[in-house]
């Protein structure tokens, strides 16, 4: 299990290695309501840190999905084009978005830990 | 005045109910500058009988096709519509309902929504057709547009027979998306190759058939070569009743058809509203413009239908939407969808047959006139023919021998001088033996 | 969906039963999809079976059928009478819809459009056998341009969105003609999606201007974001939230003192038609939804109509066609429009809607219009005073034409918007507008027009005051289970975004 860092905007990204698993968290899923549709980057696609990665859309909204660091897609989670339902039932887990080869650990350092973001939620109410 | 139900006592009294003293009050936060004290300079009210009388003179002024022999084409075709479908689309609960936003009190219009896209996904051959477009010409350069999005590039080439408002709506919304419309001149005779232009920044290519011009085209080489470099196929098509006899877009191998659907169950409407029709691949679908009605279920477990995938719209996606179109043509989808479900298959080849028949009698009747050779060599309904005079001329003179008989191809290519002596007519179900014969006779007099 | 619940003995009665056994009850009638009901061998229309001797169809002859159904013509007025039943209409009730205008739809509008004069002409035959046409085209827009205080106007744009389009098509085009390139629209949040989508399309990147909290745009914060890269600004007026925004002069001065266009959304011209025009508001451009002012039918979706007023600088930019009267003859100036931006449709716009939409204001004329206005930001106004008790207004003092509550008079009774919306159902009447404005939790915008009368709105006030007492008394699981009196309950969505299925298929 690698360190899992959160955003404002309510993604995680947990790190192992240059690698990392990108997608949103529990809260976001819960506030979006049903997943019907994740629309993936193109493989290889070079992303900056808080740059657009992935769009969510539930039946009522469309949300972009921002990058928590900078790195190169390398593999997106073709389980959801079936089963976009994954988004709501694991968000933590089986529901990830992307995995990318980050370059720069040290924006990790911008991000929230874990405590953070729970108090970071809590605030939202 | 006979819709306003209020009366006096019933203002005074909701003026009292909500504590205004009068009616200015409720206006009071217009600037004083603005407020029209005294009214617009424009006529008072007038009764029925009155309007009625004052709309009929101005139609009077008019020559109605039904008024004499008419051959106008050109994207716009005049065919017969079945009485029951201009009552059925007057039905209150069709003409005067919204948008079906609350599908429990809407499945009128949801279903036949989805009965028309399934006619439309099966008469272009395609898996899925959207619930309408504004008209042929707003339709395709939503293709166009669809196209860049699918195949992240901008350049599209535009058949020379591509009718020549379509390219100009085209070529407008193009400039100002910043992105590349190459259009060729146009081909009369219907050969041209579109081949060589496509390369690797093309994103589409567009070719109508039949064409503005008549021409038949089979397209599946085309298909081919745009698929070989990436790009895309967009076929148009302004006469949907050819496709009653036609080898479908889809067959061909289109990734998106759009259409006019004009000719089945609209009037001519001196050229709107019109329905535009939509359609492609099962694969694309997130990346269609427009409005789409799917099937689902209620909580009671009963087939019903609803509009979907509606996050690519602009209310949900706003600047990041595929389109800013809001609407659909409703009620001329519907009165689409009603008159195709009469002509129903045996019905619409039928038609097609009289349609291709008649214009293939007429052709041979002008054919032979002296100063009149007919250029088109496949075709379905239209065709192209050069005069020994300019066309436009030629029409004038046709005009007070009282006959309508096509359209000069000068009036939509202005100051073309290769095609100053082109004349296209159309011919339809509607034009009677007679007709046939007047055209050929005013013809021979007036060339 | 059929539930059969006899099993019969026979096959004969099986084919009579399936109509019996269809769930079908009262006036609430299942129909199949048409497909489904079609056979081979009938036909709704008799036409002669021609035998093609000699084709030109160049080997292109369609050899596979195309599938669709053969009926006969009491079987398909059948099949949309049945259908129609299940579509709530302005005729059959007051339809409060914010912000779309349902109001009544007069038939002699429809009468006036089938006119063989107006409906069999065609758009591309000789402009001399059409002057009745071009004179009426002519006459709607001198009405549309006296109505609004602006010079000049396009016609032919099909839509109100496509109305937009037309409007900062014609400022992009002018800022060229100045040699400029600004990048920028400045677009308050409460806005329609239509407008940051039409500026987007357009190649300008979106500013969104925040509002008040009494529902108004931030004028100050409007007026900072001018500046040099700013093109113009897209502003509704009356504003998606039922106001008048009472800056707006001052806003069109400092848009043009910055060099920029004030592009106007007319949608909801309605409510100041002969009272206000927005020429002296200072607007360089608004699109006027004909559908929604002028009556035309909505039609369960289209068509509609979008005119676009310009004023004197956006004007010589105006798209193509537009009519002139020339030496005493009607001209449509279809090519060569000196610096016209260029053309945006086919033909010449939507004539049946412009019929419609001229003989409505021949009706009503300059004074039944301004009644208009007036009755319609009466209705609303004696709307709003009458729930204001019972429901949250969204904003404190009166309205124009739609009342705005939001959903805090339902805090702690486990009922949402929507649940509010679907229990109107069950009373008889169409929900309002929800969830729009974006800038007001759980909105519900309510427009009842001039055409409801007293007697109509008290009925429906009484409803709603039922209603949110019903859901301040806890009876939670009525509004959740509505609709139960419709065709249909509610319907799950999700599915039908996750798995869209959009047309029949054969052999299912």
């Amino acid at each position: 299990m690698g360190d899992i860092r959160y955003t404002e905007q309510h993604e995680w990204i947990r790190v192992e290695g240059d690698m990392a698993t990108i997608g949103i968290t529990d809260f976001a899923q819960d506030q979006l309501g049903d997943v019907v549709f994740v629309e993936f980057p193109e493989l290889g696609k070079e992303v900056a840190q808080f740059a657009e990665a992935a769009v969510v859309e539930s039946v009522k909204a469309a949300s972009e999905i921002y990058a928590p660091a900078s790195g190169e897609v390398v593999e997106v989670n073709e389980k959801l084009t079936d089963e976009p339902a994954l988004v709501n039932s694991d968000a933590m887990g089986e529901g990830w978005f992307i995995k990318m080869k980050i370059n720069a650990p040290s924006e990790l350092e911008k991000l929230l830990t874990e405590d953070q973001y729970k108090d970071y939620v809590k605030e939202l109410g | 005045m006979r819709y306003l139900p209020l009366t006096t006592n019933d203002r005074r009294d909701m003026l009292n109910a909500i504590g205004a003293k009068s009616i200015d009050d409720l206006f009071e936060d217009v600037p004083p500058a603005a407020r029209l004290e005294a009214g617009v300079d424009l006529p008072d009210h007038l009764g029925e009988m009155e309007v009625e009388r004052k709309m009929t003179e101005l139609a009077c002024r008019n020559v109605a096709a039904c008024n004499g022999p008419f051959f106008v084409g050109g994207g716009a075709y005049r065919h017969h519509v079945p009485a029951a479908v201009d009552h059925l689309i007057q039905r209150s609960e069709f003409l005067t309902s919204y948008t079906p936003y609350q599908p429990e009190i809407s499945q009128g219009t949801l279903q036949y929504l989805f009965e028309f896209q399934t006619q439309v996904a099966m008469l272009t051959g395609m898996d899925v057709a959207n619930a309408s477009m504004y008209d042929g010409s707003t339709a395709c350069i939503e293709a166009i547009l669809m196209a860049n999005r699918i195949t992240k590039r901008s350049k599209a080439i535009l058949s020379g027979g591509l009718h020549p408002h379509y390219a100009e709506v085209a070529e407008t919304t193009a400039r100002f998306t910043g992105d590349t419309i190459v259009r060729k001149a146009p081909a009369p005779e219907g050969q041209e190759n579109l081949v060589d232009l496509i390369d690797e920044e093309t994103s589409c290519v567009v070719v109508q058939t039949p064409s503005f011009f008549g021409n038949l085209h089979d397209v599946t080489a085309l298909s081919d070569a745009a698929h070989e470099k990436g790009a895309l196929l967009i076929v148009v098509v302004t006469e949907i009743i050819s496709l009653g006899l036609l080898k479908s877009p889809g067959e061909m191998g289109a990734d998106i058809v759009v259409a006019e659907g004009q000719s089945i169950g609209n009037a001519l409407n001196f050229g709107g509203p019109y329905v535009g029709l939509f359609a492609t691949r099962q694969k694309y679908i997130r990346q269609m413009p427009g409005r789409l009605c799917g099937e689902t279920t209620d909580a009671d477990g009963r087939r019903g239908y609803v509009l979907t995938l509606s996050t690519r719209e602009q209310h949900i996606r706003r600047e990041k939407a595929t389109s800013n179109i809001c609407t659909n043509s409703g009620l001329c989808s519907l009165a689409f969808t009603i008159h195709l479900s009469l002509l129903g298959e045996a019905g619409l080849v039928k038609l097609a047959k009289l349609n291709h028949q008649t214009a293939v009698e007429l052709s041979e009747m002008l054919d032979g006139i002296d100063g009149v050779e007919c250029v088109t060599s496949s075709f379905f309904n239209e065709f192209t023919l050069r005069l020994r005079k300019p066309a436009a001329d030629v029409v004038d003179a046709l005009v007070d021998r009282k006959v309508l008989g096509g359209i000069p191809a000068s009036r939509l290519y202005p100051g073309d001088a290769t095609v100053e002596d082109l004349l296209i007519v159309a011919a339809t179900e509607m034009n009677t033996p007679d007709d046939l014969a007047a055209l050929r006779d005013a013809l021979t007099e007036v060339v | 969906m059929n539930v059969q619940q006899k099993i019969p003995t026979d096959e004969s009665q099986a084919v009579e039963h399936l109509d019996m056994a269809d769930g079908s009850k009262g006036l609430h009638q299942e129909e199949p999809l048409i497909f489904e009901i079609g056979r081979t061998g009938k036909t709704g229309v008799d036409l002669p079976d021609v035998a093609l001797t000699k084709d030109r169809l160049g080997g292109l002859a369609r050899k596979d059928e195309i599938g669709l159904p053969n009926l006969s013509e009491p079987e398909v007025v059948r099949h949309y009478v049945r259908l129609s039943q299940k579509n709530y209409s302005i005729d059959a009730g007051l339809y409060p819809l914010g912000s779309c205008t349902m109001k009544h739809n007069p038939r002699l509008n429809e009468k006036m459009a089938r006119l063989p004069g107006f409906a069999d002409i065609h758009p591309l035959q000789p402009q001399s056998t059409v002057q009745g046409a071009l004179e009426m085209i002519g006459e709607l827009a001198d009405w549309l341009m006296k109505l609004t205080g602006m010079p000049a106007i396009a016609l032919s744009p099909k839509a109100g969105a496509h109305g937009e389009l037309c409007g900062v098509m014609a400022m992009r085009a002018a800022l060229e003609a100045r040699g400029e390139h600004r990048t920028k629209i400045l677009v308050p949040e409460s806005a329609h999606g239509t407008n940051p989508a039409t500026a987007s399309l357009c190649g300008f990147s979106v500013s969104p201007i925040p509002a008040t909290d009494d529902g108004h745009v931030d004028t100050a914060a409007f007026i900072e974001a001018l500046g040099p890269d700013v093109a113009g600004i897209m502003l509704t007026n009356p504003n998606t939230c039922g106001l008048f925004e009472r800056d707006i002069i001052e806003i069109a001065d400092a848009v043009h003192d910055a060099g920029g266009y004030f592009y106007c959304d007319g949608a909801n011209f309605n409510a100041i038609v002969g009272r206000v025009r927005p020429g002296d508001l200072g607007i360089d451009a608004m699109h006027i939804n004909l559908h929604k002012t002028f009556s035309t039918p909505h039609g369960g979706g289209g068509p509609g109509a979008g005119p676009v007023v310009l004023s004197d600088a956006l004007a010589p930019f105006a798209p193509m066609p537009y009519v002139v009267l020339q030496d005493g003859a009607w001209r449509i100036v279809e090519n060569n429009g000196n610096e016209s931006f260029g053309r945006m449709t086919a033909y010449h716009g939507q004539m049946g809607m412009f019929v419609r939409a001229l003989t409505y204001m021949l009706s009503h004329g300059a004074d039944g219009l301004r009644q208009v206005a007036e009755d319609a930001v009466l209705n609303a106004n004696y709307v709003l005073e009458q729930l204001r008790d019972v429901m949250t207004p969204a904003f404190v003092g009166r309205c124009m034409h739609e009342a705005l509550f939001d959903d805090r008079f339902l805090n702690g009774t486990g009922v949402e918007t929507l649940d509010f919306a679907k229990a109107m159902i069950d009373e008889g009447y169409h929900p309002m507008t929800m969830y729009f404005p974006l800038v007001v939790q759980g909105a519900m915008l309510i427009e009842p027009t001039e055409t409801e009368s007293k007697e109509s709105l008290d009925r429906f006030v009484g409803t709603l005051r039922s209603l949110a007492e019903a859901a301040k008394s806890g009876e939670v699981e009525r509004f959740k289970a509505a609709p139960v009196h419709a065709p249909r309950r509610r319907l799950d969505e999700t599915t039908a975004a996750r798995k869209p299925v959009l047309r029949w298929q054969p052999h299912k």
